[in-house]
Order: structure tokens, then C-alpha cells, then sequence
């Protein structure tokens, strides 16, 4: 084995770790804010210019408060719960091509740690066993409202996971391959070459179903507090209640660099905007577009969330499946 | 009298119903009713009314708290005051004991005597803050407007004990430390050996 590719996946494997922990910690910032001015209220306004500091003081709060494991938890399975979020968040994005090709003194760089041929179903895959986190911390917590949480994780997989994987159907039977570089070099010829034009439908379906896969607001139903409390994480304090966020907004990320990589073009430069800007700036119009869906939408019940993501968004899935297998024989 | 009457008592007469929409019978009102709801563009409304009050500026409702306080109502009831006489700046209070009579949570206590001049003198006054309901009784009672109520209504303590008095305004700090203070005995109120509880700040002593 060529110990310099051992070497510069380490390298990018820790980059990748630390800018996405950075990049979700500051989110939390950033959703507080957005949400607070959009909701007429100021926010974190105290540590900080604006409150930017926030989040170091809300780190060291969590790092070391108190480890609280509930008396009657089952605890190897209660301890090792929130480590599967941020552990399947970050695999996840080992496929996932952040940025086009650089050259650092000579050295031609691929921003991307393992470029595998199916990286779109491994995406996918890993993303969607991060799932086990709330499920076994649910379960193992012995608490009724995390129990709930538990059972809703499951109804919330088996619904938006057929929807996701349908509508990602359609531009691969396009595109002929499942490498997110494929997906990526096929709408390399400028805006109008974008999938998000010849596959709206599954644009739509398959940002909804990311809305439902990264628990955020409209089917936010697994933590929903109006209703159980804090869902799976009612037990959870310090640093294992963080971890499931970070492992949240690491998937939040993941799925914006999929919507953009898939359906916006991903990081082909566009006029005179290189590539790198480009990419960045449709991540961060999804970030937004999250915090701003959490801040206009009320959310909805499990058995509507069931009913739109069975009776509704799947047929429409398997529609566009079918058109588009029509045009394009 | 007919049965009506006493079947239908949850409708007052005057009863205003709300003329909701009409739940569809059919499979094919349903669609429709699903379809109108889909097309209208609720959910885009109401994306739009928050963008736009998110690049308004300065339409924030916060209030940055220690910085900026809300003005309060002259009325408020909040922490008592002891007023002096304006013209000689002795004290108004003429120990009547009106106040500590009418007191319904018993927190107050009085203690006068007769001075050199056989004149009525208010020896001890105390009310005991961590019982007080702040009712406002005292101050209506008292015939001389000698207890008032202020609106310094940033009375968190970090102990019980500083609600036995309001130094600042009742009782001098060194008697108070003095364990001259004088309370009745019964719930809220300063137990014998609550000294003993008292644990040193810096700030208070």
C-alpha cells in the first residue's frame, strides 16, 4: 500500500472532522440568531460582539457538566447511544465531494476521502443508520417520553427513507452513476445543465425527505417538546445530549452538500464565481432555508407525517420514476 | 318546559357559531379541499412573513435586561419605603400599629415607647420580606402616608436571610447583625438558629 494516500486521507479525514464540528457549532449560533431576529427577538447578544462567542461559553458548558446516567437505564447501550450520531453523520460525509480539485505546491488535491462508486447509496446508507442513535437512546433511557421518542425515530425511517431513496431515482437513471463526481461533472455546462430543472419533482421530494431525515422542523416530531418533552434525549445531559446535536447539524450539512451536489450544479464555477464559492454559497442558502422553515412552519403529527410521506410524496415518486423512464427511451 | 331546554345547556342564548368550512363527505371533496389547500400557498406566506420581519430594522421586542428596564406603573407594589417629613426629616411614622394589625401575612412588627417628651417613638420597625404577599394593605392603612411602596423590584438575595430587613430602608445593618432583630415566630419567618445557617459572602459582610 502507498503509505502518502494512508497519509493524505488522515490528513483530510481530520480536516474534514474539525472544520464540519467547527462549521455545526457555529450553525447553532447562526439558528439562534436568524431565528431570534425573525422571530423579533435579539438573541445571544452578551458573550461576545453579538453574542458570537456563544458558543465557546455553550461548549464549555456542556463539556463539563455533570454525566448523569439515569438509575435504571440500561448503560452500556444508554452511554454508547449519542456517540452513533455524530459517528454515522461523519461517515457519511467520507463520499461526499466538498470541493473541485485543487493543486497545493504541485500536488494535485481531491477534496473528497474516499471517492467510491456508489458514494450516493453510501451517503445515504450510513446517514440513515445514524438513525439507531435516538432509537437505542430512546430505549435504553427506560423514560416513557423517550420511549415515545424511540417509537416515532422508527415511523419517521420507514417514511421518509422510501421517499429519499425514490426520488433519487430519477436523475440516477439520467445520470448512469452513482459517484457523486459522475452527478457532479453531468450539469457541468452552467445553470441551465442543473437537474433541479429536467428533475423538479425529485428536487422537491428529495429536499422534503431531507427535512424529515435530519429531524428539523416540519417532522421535528422525534424531539417535538410541546409534546414529549425533549423526545429521545430527555435523560441525556452534558456532553451526550451535545453530542446528538452535533451529530444533527452534521447531518443538516450533509444533506445541503447532497441537495447541491445532486440537483444545483454542485461546485462547477459558474461565469466567474469558481467553484469552491459556488458550493459554499448553495450550503449555506440550505442552511437557511432550514432555520427559516423552523421559524414560519408549524410541524405535523406522525400519522400526518406518515400519510404524506406514504400516500402523497411516494406515489409522486414513483411518477416521476416512470415519466422519466418514458422520455428517456 | 321541554326537554330542548335542558339538552342543548351549553348554548347560551346570544351564541355566536363559527361558520367553519364544511368537512367534505366525498373521496372527491377531499381531493379537491387537499388540492385548493396545495395550490394557495399558505406554507409560502408564511415563509414570507417571517423573512420579512427578519430584515426589518428595529422592530426587535427584546429588552436587553440590566441594560434597559421596562418603566414600571407609580402604583406598582413592590419593596416598602419608610418616609421622612419633609420639612424637620424625622420620621413620618407615628407608631400607630396600624399597619402591623391589618398585616394578613404577619410580617410586620413594631416596637415603640414613650420618649422624654411623653411623645410616642418608634423604637423597632420590621417587616419580614420573605413572608410579605406585598397585598399593599399597610400602606392603605396608614394614616400618616408613612410606608409607601417603591418600585425597587430587584430584590433577589442569594440568602434567606437578607429578607428579614431591608437595611437600606427599616433597620441599620449592625443591629441587624447584631441578631437584634425581632420577628414572629411562624412560617417564612427567621428561625432561632438560622445565623447558624448563614454562610459568608464577600459582599454582605
Amino acid at each position: 500500500m502507498d503509505w502518502a494516500i494512508v497519509i493524505e486521507t488522515v490528513i483530510k479525514t481530520v480536516i474534514v472532522l474539525s472544520v464540519v464540528a467547527g462549521m455545526a457549532a457555529f450553525a447553532t449560533w447562526i439558528e439562534r440568531k436568524v431565528l431570534a431576529y425573525m422571530q423579533r427577538r435579539l438573541g445571544p447578544m452578551n458573550v461576545g460582539p453579538h453574542g458570537v462567542l456563544q458558543l465557546a461559553a455553550d461548549g464549555i458548558k456542556l463539556f463539563t457538566k455533570e454525566d448523569i446516567v439515569p438509575q435504571h437505564a440500561v448503560k452500556p447501550i444508554f452511554k454508547i447511544a449519542p456517540v452513533i450520531a455524530p459517528v454515522c453523520a461523519f461517515t457519511a460525509m467520507a463520499a461526499v465531494p466538498f470541493f473541485p480539485e485543487f493543486t497545493v505546491f504541485g500536488y494535485t488535491v481531491t477534496p473528497i476521502i474516499s471517492d467510491i462508486n456508489v458514494g450516493i447509496l453510501f451517503v445515504m446508507g450510513v446517514a440513515s443508520a445514524g438513525m439507531y442513535a435516538p432509537l437505542l437512546a430512546g430505549m435504553s433511557s427506560t423514560n416513557k417520553w423517550a420511549l415515545l421518542g424511540a417509537a416515532r425515530t422508527v415511523i419517521q425511517l420507514l417514511s421518509f427513507e422510501v421517499v429519499s431513496g425514490l426520488a433519487l431515482l430519477a436523475p440516477i437513471m439520467m445520470i448512469g452513476s452513482l459517484s457523486l463526481i459522475d452527478i457532479n461533472d453531468y450539469q457541468i455546462g452552467g445553470i441551465g445543465s442543473w437537474l433541479v430543472w429536467s428533475q423538479p419533482m425529485a428536487f422537491l421530494l428529495f429536499v422534503i425527505a431531507g427535512f424529515a431525515e435530519t429531524n428539523r422542523t416540519p417532522f421535528d416530531l422525534i424531539e417535538y417538546e410541546a409534546e414529549i418533552v425533549s423526545g429521545y434525549a430527555t435523560d441525556y445531559s452534558g456532553m451526550r445530549w451535545g453530542l446528538f446535536f452535533v451529530g444533527e447539524y452534521a447531518n443538516m450539512i450533509t444533506v445541503s452538500f447532497l441537495v447541491s451536489i445532486m440537483f444545483l450544479g454542485g461546485y462547477n464555477p459558474l461565469w466567474i464565481i469558481p467553484g469552491a464559492v459556488m458550493i459554499l454559497i448553495k450550503i449555506s442558502a440550505f442552511i437557511f432555508l432550514f432555520l427559516w422553515v423552523r421559524a414560519a412552519w408549524p410541524h405535523v403529527r406522525p400519522d400526518q407525517m406518515m400519510w404524506l410521506c406514504w400516500k402523497i410524496l411516494m406515489p409522486l415518486a414513483l411518477l416521476n420514476i416512470l415519466i422519466t423512464g418514458i422520455v428517456l427511451i | 318546559m321541554s326537554l330542548e331546554q335542558f339538552s342543548k345547556r351549553d348554548v347560551a342564548p346570544g351564541y355566536i357559531f363559527y361558520n367553519a368550512e364544511e368537512r367534505p363527505q366525498s373521496g372527491w371533496e377531499f381531493f379537491k379541499r387537499g388540492f385548493s389547500r396545495a395550490i394557495k400557498g399558505e406554507l409560502l406566506v408564511g415563509l414570507k412573513i417571517v423573512l420579512v420581519e427578519m430584515f426589518k430594522r428595529g422592530n426587535t421586542h427584546t429588552v436587553s435586561y440590566p441594560q434597559e428596564k421596562l418603566a414600571i406603573g407609580p402604583r406598582y407594589r413592590a419593596i416598602h419605603k419608610l418616609l421622612r417629613l419633609q420639612e424637620s426629616g424625622s420620621d413620618r411614622c407615628i407608631g400607630c400599629g396600624l399597619c402591623e394589625k391589618i398585616c394578613i401575612s404577619n410580617c410586620i412588627r413594631i416596637e415603640t415607647k414613650l420618649d422624654k417628651n411623653s411623645r410616642k417613638e418608634v423604637s423597632q420597625y420590621t417587616i419580614n420580606f420573605g413572608r410579605c404577599i406585598f397585598c399593599g394593605y399597610c400602606a392603605e392603612v396608614c394614616p400618616e402616608l408613612a410606608i409607601v411602596h417603591s418600585s425597587d423590584y430587584e430584590n433577589a438575595s442569594e440568602q434567606r436571610a437578607h429578607y428579614g430587613l431591608r437595611e437600606d430602608m427599616l433597620t441599620p445593618l449592625d443591629e441587624f447583625k447584631a441578631n437584634k432583630q425581632q420577628e414572629f415566630p411562624g412560617f417564612g419567618a427567621l428561625s432561632d438558629d438560622a445565623d447558624s445557617f448563614v454562610k459568608k459572602t464577600p459582599l454582605a459582610y
